[in-house]
């Protein structure tokens, strides 16, 4: 499968060079600074992700992928007593100054977390939460919305009868995907996933990076991952990070094979971390 | 520690060190069961002396008729609806507020800040000050200065008092800011539990604060809500010092239908009725059947609430 | 597929809406506040009104007065006498009798158990203790003045053949079962909070598990089980219905237990319907009642400074 996969990659990358289209950078940090109260956790990050590719961050634990992750969306804010300096743009657009109400950025960038957390609602509720609080109120249109969500996030065929079931009843990866099409329902432009893996067995883990492979058609996607192979399977292009510091990004395949440096090298190859 | 004994009388290796055999602890241990028996041994005999002296009086008409005689005959009704009709006042006034403080708590501030310090330490002291303080202040604030300045700026063509006297609202305010501690702690031990990855979905969604707090943690906080005001009910409907002077009657031959009326009250009844009647082996009977109904309808409430925060904290167990 | 249009977020909507939570949550604070002032405003004239000290000045509150020309100076509470008289001595000393017996009643019981049931209990017997303490907890005091009235006092007369069948003994026995939940729950929970390590350190050094309950838990909760006596100190002196019933109320000079006495809050509730509205008698109330808002907002600040650094140390923190 993953053969096929790498074809298919391999066939857009050529048809994308014949056509002359250049990734376009969607979202942009620059000279990112953040502070948990005193503790910096980022120190002068700057990092370029582009459309319809994945980009992964990895790096030990407590190295500040997460954080950096979470400074997209904003979600950094939602922590009292922490600071942010630099500036992130979508679109180039600073979503810290050109947006008033941080919700809206969310809308636009939305996030997958690493423990599956679906409302303690329906499987419906859970998919229609994110439109009803943007103001949807139309039923035919959540319906409509609901349903192609979960035909994205596969896992339509699984729960059609059951809409209405809690979403504890489903298993964790089915939870996991649920909380992807939750994601998915707003209609978003990047999607963040912060090791949206991380807590499933491998048979889950291997849907949700087929999904991934799949979404990035439609979305940017940026994807924090301890978990090496993850990062050389699915993603366009991959960030070290480290105490920290960004130390090196690049296109995946170069990363994983020359890195430029040599604590890359030391964490790529399991010699700490 | 272990209390180890050198042996003296022997020089020779000093390694040698001989410990005192452990005594079993019996004296501890006993000690301390004792004072849970005696608490035992006290609360069956309160109960059970309640229980006997009330159990033959309390009955359907005991229940639903007013009291006559000087109250050495008839029932309890007018008591039981104006603790009923107290209680509910109350809890709508403290429910919200209680809510919203623990909602301001926990969601809005970190708790190290100087202000949601402040406000620590002024629930703790609320939750502390003495219940007849209350009553001082219900008077001094809500009946003179509130509800004598209502009188002077809208009433003043009245003969008497209007809102400026004892009144079941200004009873019920004065309960709810002495039970609003009760609400805001139980609330709070709520949220704490709400995992914080279920906020972040909501955030992550484009839900602003408000919406997440609307729809993610005031359902979920539900239970505790509910504790909350249940405790708060029970702890309510048991205080007779702030109601003394804030609204209580002793005899009311009407039911209180207004905000500004009086009423009977349960705790107050017996109260009075200890105290104050000319006969009291007369009134006996009746005073443990009231007894009786006050204590079943506190202990009814306090059940409800353990139960259901227990399986609250059983299913928080369970989804985690 | 359709657009789909979503509705702006309004910044107002949400400011309102902060502000609106925070306003409410000042409620406790603006309580706490608005008690203090309406109190105090209304003791104020024991301190400024020239009419009011002829009677009751903070000096004839606190010492010895001659009523009667040619007759000994003493301590006296007779507001409605000819000759008022509000000596606050009679009442410190009924507060402070009743709640000694109170505490002697408390400090065993409600230490007593809250050891047994963190220490000794087994999961099944702590099912029991806990809720028969919150049993206790939710009799409401008018229901404990009752029993005290009614059976404890006889009960007492009986057995000990005492004069006075409503007296300190009396009040203050039932005022220690009010007092025994708070002792117990704050206790209990600073004994249970001692960390897990600090009980296998002193077990792998060869200790009893009641060796270490004396030896390691006991003083490393100390604190905790203090302010937990603090605490229930200050619910006995502020409590009313229980002493306004059971105590007999007769405000006497006297050091014995077995006559009646007449507390701080009793005369409060007993007096407060009868006297005219900012007339002496009632400023004079409310100055008993300021003194026991600062005492037992002092005494609850104490505590809750205690069990605030006692957790800090638990937890290995130092402030």
């Amino acid at each position: 499968m993953h053969r096929d996969m790498s074809v298919k990659e391999a066939e857009r990358k050529i048809a994308e060079k014949s056509m002359n289209i250049q990734p376009r950078v969607k979202v942009s940090a620059t000279n990112l600074n953040f502070f948990y109260g005193k503790l910096q956790a980022l120190h002068d990050v700057s990092l370029d992700m582009e459309e319809n590719r994945v980009t992964a961050l990895i790096g030990p634990s407590g190295c500040g992928k997460s954080t950096f992750l979470r400074t997209l969306n904003r979600m950094n804010e939602t922590i009292p007593g922490t600071r942010l300096e630099g500036t992130v743009t979508l679109d180039g657009r600073n979503i810290y100054r050109e947006f008033d109400e941080p919700s809206q950025i969310r809308t636009r960038v939305g996030m997958v977390f690493q423990k599956s957390n679906p409302f303690p609602k329906s499987i419906y509720e859970n998919v229609a939460y994110g439109l009803r609080v943007n103001g949807i109120k139309e039923k035919h249109l959540i319906d409509q919305v609901v349903e192609e969500s979960l035909k994205r996030a596969a896992l339509w065929e699984e729960v059609k009868d059951k809409l209405d079931h809690s979403a504890f009843m489903l298993s964790g990866g089915q939870q996991q995907r649920l909380c992807i099409a939750r994601a998915l329902a707003v209609r978003p432009e990047v999607i963040l996933m912060d090791e949206p893996a991380s807590a499933l067995d491998p048979i889950s883990t291997s849907r949700i990076e087929d999904l991934i492979a799949e979404l990035k058609n439609s979305f940017t996607i940026v994807i924090v991952t301890h978990n090496m192979q993850q990062a050389a399977r699915v993603s366009d292009y991959t960030a070290f990070f480290f105490e920290g510091q960004l130390i090196e990004a690049g296109e995946t395949q170069q990363m994983f094979t020359r890195p430029g440096i040599k604590k890359t090298e030391d964490y790529i190859t399991g010699r700490f971390g | 520690m272990a209390t180890r004994a050198f042996v003296t009388d022997n020089p020779a290796p000093v390694e040698t060190l001989s410990f005192r055999p452990k005594s079993s602890g019996v004296i501890p241990r006993g000690l301390t069961f004792l004072a849970v028996l005696l608490i035992l041994l006290i609360l069956a005999i309160i109960m059970g002396s309640i229980v006997w002296g009330g159990a033959g009086v309390v009955s359907w008409d005991f229940l639903s008729s007013p009291p006559e005689d000087g109250m050495e005959a008839g029932g309890v009704f007018p008591a039981i609806f104006g603790t009923v009709a107290l209680v509910l006042l109350m809890v709508i006034a403290v429910v919200p507020i209680g809510v919203l403080t623990a909602i301001f708590m926990q969601e809005y501030t970190t708790p190290d800040s100087r202000f949601t310090r402040l406000i620590r330490v002024a629930i703790n002291n609320l939750a502390g000050v003495p219940s007849i303080v209350f009553g001082l202040f219900g008077m001094g604030f809500f009946i003179a200065f509130v509800g004598g300045g209502l009188d002077t700026l809208f009433f003043s063509n009245s003969d008497g008092p209007v809102w400026g006297q004892p009144a079941i609202i200004w009873a019920a305010l004065t309960l709810a800011l002495l039970t609003l501690p009760v609400v805001i702690v139980s609330t709070e031990e709520a949220l704490k539990t709400i995992p914080r990855e279920l906020k972040e979905a909501s955030y992550a969604l484009g839900g602003t604060r408000l919406q997440t707090i609307w729809r993610v943690i005031v359902p979920q906080a539900m239970p505790g809500i509910f504790t909350g005001a249940i405790l708060a009910i029970s702890r309510g409907a048991g205080e007779v010092a702030p109601i003394m002077f804030t609204g209580a009657a002793y005899y009311l031959p009407y039911l209180p239908t207004k905000l500004n009326d009086q009423f009977m009250e349960l705790g107050y009844h017996i109260y009075v009725m200890a105290t104050q009647s000319p006969d009291i082996e007369k009134t006996k009977p009746i005073l443990f059947g009231t007894v009786l109904v006050l204590l079943l309808l506190t202990f009814a409430l306090n059940s409800v609430a353990v139960v259901i925060r227990s399986r609250m904290r059983k299913s928080r167990a369970d989804a985690s | 597929m359709r657009e789909l249009k979503f509705k702006p977020k309004s910044k107002l909507r949400e400011f309102l809406g902060e502000k609106f939570i925070a306003v409410n949550a000042m409620v406790a604070l603006i309580a706490i506040l608005l008690i203090f002032v309406f109190i105090f405003k209304e003791a104020l004239p024991v301190f400024t009104d020239p009419e009011v000290q002829e009677e009751a000045s903070v000096g004839k509150m606190l010492f010895k007065q001659e009523y009667y020309e040619g007759r000994d100076p003493k301590f006296s509470w007779q507001p409605n006498s000819e000759v008022p008289k509000f000596s606050l001595y009679p009442l410190f000393l009924g507060t402070i009798k009743a709640a000694l017996i109170a505490m002697l009643v408390a400090i065993p019981l409600g230490v007593g158990s809250a050891i047994y049931s963190s220490e000794f209990a087994g999961r099944r017997t702590r099912e029991i203790i806990k809720p028969a303490i919150e049993m206790l907890a939710a009799i409401p005091s008018v229901v404990l003045g009752f029993f005290a009235l009614m059976i404890l006092a006889t009960f007492l007369q009986d057995t000990f053949g005492l004069l006075f069948r409503l007296n300190a003994i009396n009040a203050g026995i039932a005022l220690g079962l009010a007092v025994v939940p708070i002792i117990f729950t704050v206790a209990e929970d600073a004994m249970t909070s001692v960390p897990r390590e600090l009980r296998d350190a002193a077990i792998a050094l060869g200790a009893n598990p009641w060796q270490v309950s004396i030896t390691m838990v006991l003083p490393a909760a100390m604190p905790g089980i203090a302010a937990g006596i603090v605490l229930g100190f200050g619910r006995a002196v502020g409590e009313t219905m229980i002493v306004l019933m059971a105590s007999g109320n007769a405000a006497i000079v006297s050091g014995s237990f077995v006559e009646s006495i007449r507390t701080f809050s009793a005369t409060i509730a007993a007096e407060l319907a009868e006297v005219v509205f900012g007339d002496t008698h009632y400023t004079v109330l409310f100055f008993i009642g300021s003194l026991l808002f600062i005492f037992t907002f002092i005494i609850n600040l104490a505590g809750d400074m205690i069990l605030d650094r006692l957790k800090h140390r638990l937890q290995g923190k130092t402030r």
